[in-house]
């Protein structure tokens, strides 16, 4: 996994509560069998017209698109963010569109999950941090934040700094780009004293001579 | 494990949570054991490949159960599969599974179904259970008292590599519900009501127990729709201690324990049930007699009125956000606000979807429809759970009812509940739909979902429009 120490970029202002995951990535691009690819379909209905089956015309008016954000790797957005589906594949075309940070004042746990897995950093402020960070985003071109996971700081340099909070051990995982299926598998003792005690259901078996 | 003595009282969720308990390292999360993986097509192929790429194997393929379901076409079933993409990725699962030798109910399959329809039907799911899959209506499972929640790819990666997760402790939140619910109010009534009541994040970092009467009172179908809805209102997992109905419904089924081993299982599983006192981090009480029909009228399950009721007046919400979110939505779904639900006309109806597509929801369904008519202006569609709800339901007669009347009966899977295979809205068209999820382009892009029980689906059906199925004359 990519680490994630600290992190300077635009900031793009999707100001929305209730951001669902069937929004972040339409299910008509969930076919795909791989984990890359998938940024330029990043809100795909709400940035392009057509069904995706052939690739739409950019409807153009959609604030991701607007020009003065199109080097934003930092999205804000409104409470209750990438609620819904358990989709992955939201968080790789967030990734792979570019972002590094989403910022909001709640996040659906399977998607704060997922994030983690992937390095991008969900960052909890609150309301009126978030609205603070939302209207200078809006009225400041080029308005950049620095993130600073090593310090959990949040500032812009123009009088905006706040800290925010992360449980220690994601903290540790992210910043040392951990891969975790290494870290269970530390604990291969304990997996096998637990699986000698509860034996599987041994029935499974018949459907797989099927 | 003798946990008696001085031990603190403890939830239903706490005692499947200590239960399988791997390792608790300081500092880092609990490593819980998971009992059983389900697995479909879309969510596991960058899985598979993960494991491949680190040289990882499966750890334990008789806990890991796979289906297709999410974009499989619901057309009969010899046809081929028109979509080339869908296609690979049905392929990707079916070879995965060869080479790791995963247990795969594939499309051909007497047993093929929803994920979440299956593992219950076969005796897969049992109570006490913990279970994962990357579909985050896995919290339906909780209704057999199982510790049951979706996962994304990565963490279906390290369940396949490890069958354990390391996962942080949520809160606990108790929904009692008292009183019993009224005829025509259903499950899912309920679930929509809750949700209308927290709103789409108020149980988020938690885990819901179902309690009280009306829940007692539900089949394991019912406690399978209201659990499958916890998502909705954010909750990681819903769970309704497993009781008399809960091992009437499991005996007997193919893969639940038998002779001397069922008898010791439920002596364990009547353990489970909350002791007396335990304690929850949050407690909500609600009164099943306040309960009616609901009809979302928005983008989200939230958004929600009961069917008597109107499109809510912008000025009823009282935050800024909330009232532009709901402005927002109201255009999308083309709907001025004060417009009395049951004036709002459908073109599509869709039963089925993990939520309600069990045999109950469609004899419910099939009672509204029997000796009617589908509207001329309605195209209705009934989607069977599974292959074996589909024969039952035919055993019983309930597809010359729906056939009779005007609906198509098709075969098993997701269908429009997430419009991955052809089954899809046109832009614009409005779906009385008893699936979970009304976000927008759900069921097609521009496509406007209303969320409802499967007796006020087949009502809408046959009226054309919304109505209150508690004054619907039956045959
Ligand atoms: S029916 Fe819908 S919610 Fe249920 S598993 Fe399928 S896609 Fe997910």
């Amino acid at each position: 996994m990519q680490p994630f120490r600290k992190h300077t970029g635009v900031v793009v202002p999707l100001d929305k509560v209730n951001v669902d995951t069937d929004q972040i990535i339409p299910k008509q691009f969930l076919k795909r069998i791989e984990r890359t690819g998938f940024g330029e379909f990043l809100f795909y209905d709400w940035r392009f017209s057509g069904d995706g089956k052939e690739f739409g015309k950019k409807i153009g008016d959609f604030v991701l698109d607007a020009p003065r954000y199109a080097k934003a790797s930092i999205l804000v957005a409104g409470k209750n963010f990438g609620c819904g589906s358990s989709r992955e594949h939201a968080v790789w075309a967030l990734a792979d569109f570019g972002f590094r940070v989403v910022i909001a004042s709640s996040f659906a746990d399977i998607f704060a999950n997922n994030s983690l897995k992937n390095g991008l950093l969900t960052v909890r402020l609150n309301q009126e941090q978030v609205a603070e960070i939302m209207r200078r985003s809006k009225e400041i071109e080029n308005y950049q934040l620095n993130v600073d996971l090593e310090t959990l700081r949040v500032e812009d340099g123009r009088g905006f700094t706040t800290t925010f909070a992360m449980d220690e051990f994601s903290r540790h995982c992210l910043l040392n780009g951990l891969d975790d299926i290494g870290l269970t598998l530390q604990h291969e003792a304990e997996i096998a004293a637990y699986e000698a005690k509860h034996p599987a259901c041994a029935e499974m078996k018949v459907i797989l001579a099927g | 494990m003798g946990e008696t003595g001085n031990m603190a009282p403890r939830t239903l969720f706490e005692k499947v949570w200590d239960a399988h308990v791997v390792a608790a390292p300081e500092g880092q999360s609990t490593l819980l054991y998971i009992d059983l993986h389900l697995v479909h097509e879309v969510t596991s192929p960058q899985a598979f490949d993960g494991l491949r790429a680190n040289g990882r194997r499966l750890r334990q393929p008789l806990r890991t159960m796979a289906t297709v379901d999410h974009n499989i076409p619901t057309t009969p079933r010899g046809l081929p599969i028109a979509d080339p993409i869908a296609a690979k990725q049905i392929e990707a699962l079916q070879k995965n599974c060869r080479e790791f030798g995963v247990p795969l109910f594939d499309m051909d399959s007497a047993e093929q179904g929803i994920v979440h329809v299956i593992g219950p039907e076969l005796g897969i799911t049992l109570p006490g259970m913990t279970i994962v899959c990357g579909d985050s209506h896995t919290s339906t499972h909780g209704a057999f008292g199982s510790l049951a929640f979706g996962i994304g790819t990565s963490e279906v990666e390290h369940v396949l590599a490890t069958q354990c997760l390391p996962q942080k402790k949520p809160k606990t939140m108790q929904i009692h519900v008292s009183g019993k619910l009224a005829e025509g109010v259903t499950a899912k009534d309920l679930a929509l009501g809750i949700i209308g009541q927290l709103g789409t994040d108020g149980a988020t970092g938690y885990v819901i127990e179902y309690a009280g009467d009306a829940v007692r009172a539900l089949s394991m179908e019912g406690r399978m729709t209201l659990c499958n809805m916890s998502i909705e209102a954010g909750a990681r997992a819903g769970l309704i201690a497993p009781d008399e109905t809960t091992f009437a419904y499991v005996s007997g089924r193919r893969f639940a324990p038998k002779g001397k081993d069922w008898g010791e299982a439920v002596t364990y599983w009547r353990t489970l049930a909350g002791d007396p006192g335990a304690q929850f981090d949050r407690v909500i009480e609600i009164d099943a007699v306040s309960l009616a029909p609901f009809v979302t009228w928005g983008t989200n399950p939230g958004m929600v009125v009961a069917v008597n009721a109107r499109v809510p007046e912008l000025k009823s919400f009282g935050q800024e956000a909330d009232r532009r979110a709901a402005e927002q939505a109201l255009a999308y779904m083309g709907l001025d606000p004060g417009t009395p639900i049951e004036a709002i006309a459908v073109d599509r109806v869709f039963i089925g979807s993990c939520t309600n597509s069990r045999i109950e929801d469609l004899r419910a369904a099939a009672r509204v429809a029997k000796g009617q008519h589908v509207n001329p202006k309605v195209r209705a569609m009934v989607v069977p759970g599974s292959q074996a709800i589909k024969r039952a339901a035919e055993q019983e007669g309930l597809h010359r009812i729906f056939l009779d009347a005007g609906f198509e009966w098709r075969e098993s899977g997701c269908s429009m509940c997430l419009g991955m295979n052809p089954d899809i809205l046109q832009p614009g068209e409005r779906c009385a739909s008893t699936s979970n999820r009304n976000f927008e382009g759900r069921q097609g892009r521009g496509g406007r979902t209303h969320l409802v029980s499967p007796m006020m689906a087949a009502a809408a059906a046959i009226a054309g429009h919304f109505t209150d199925v508690r004054n619907w004359k039956y045959e």
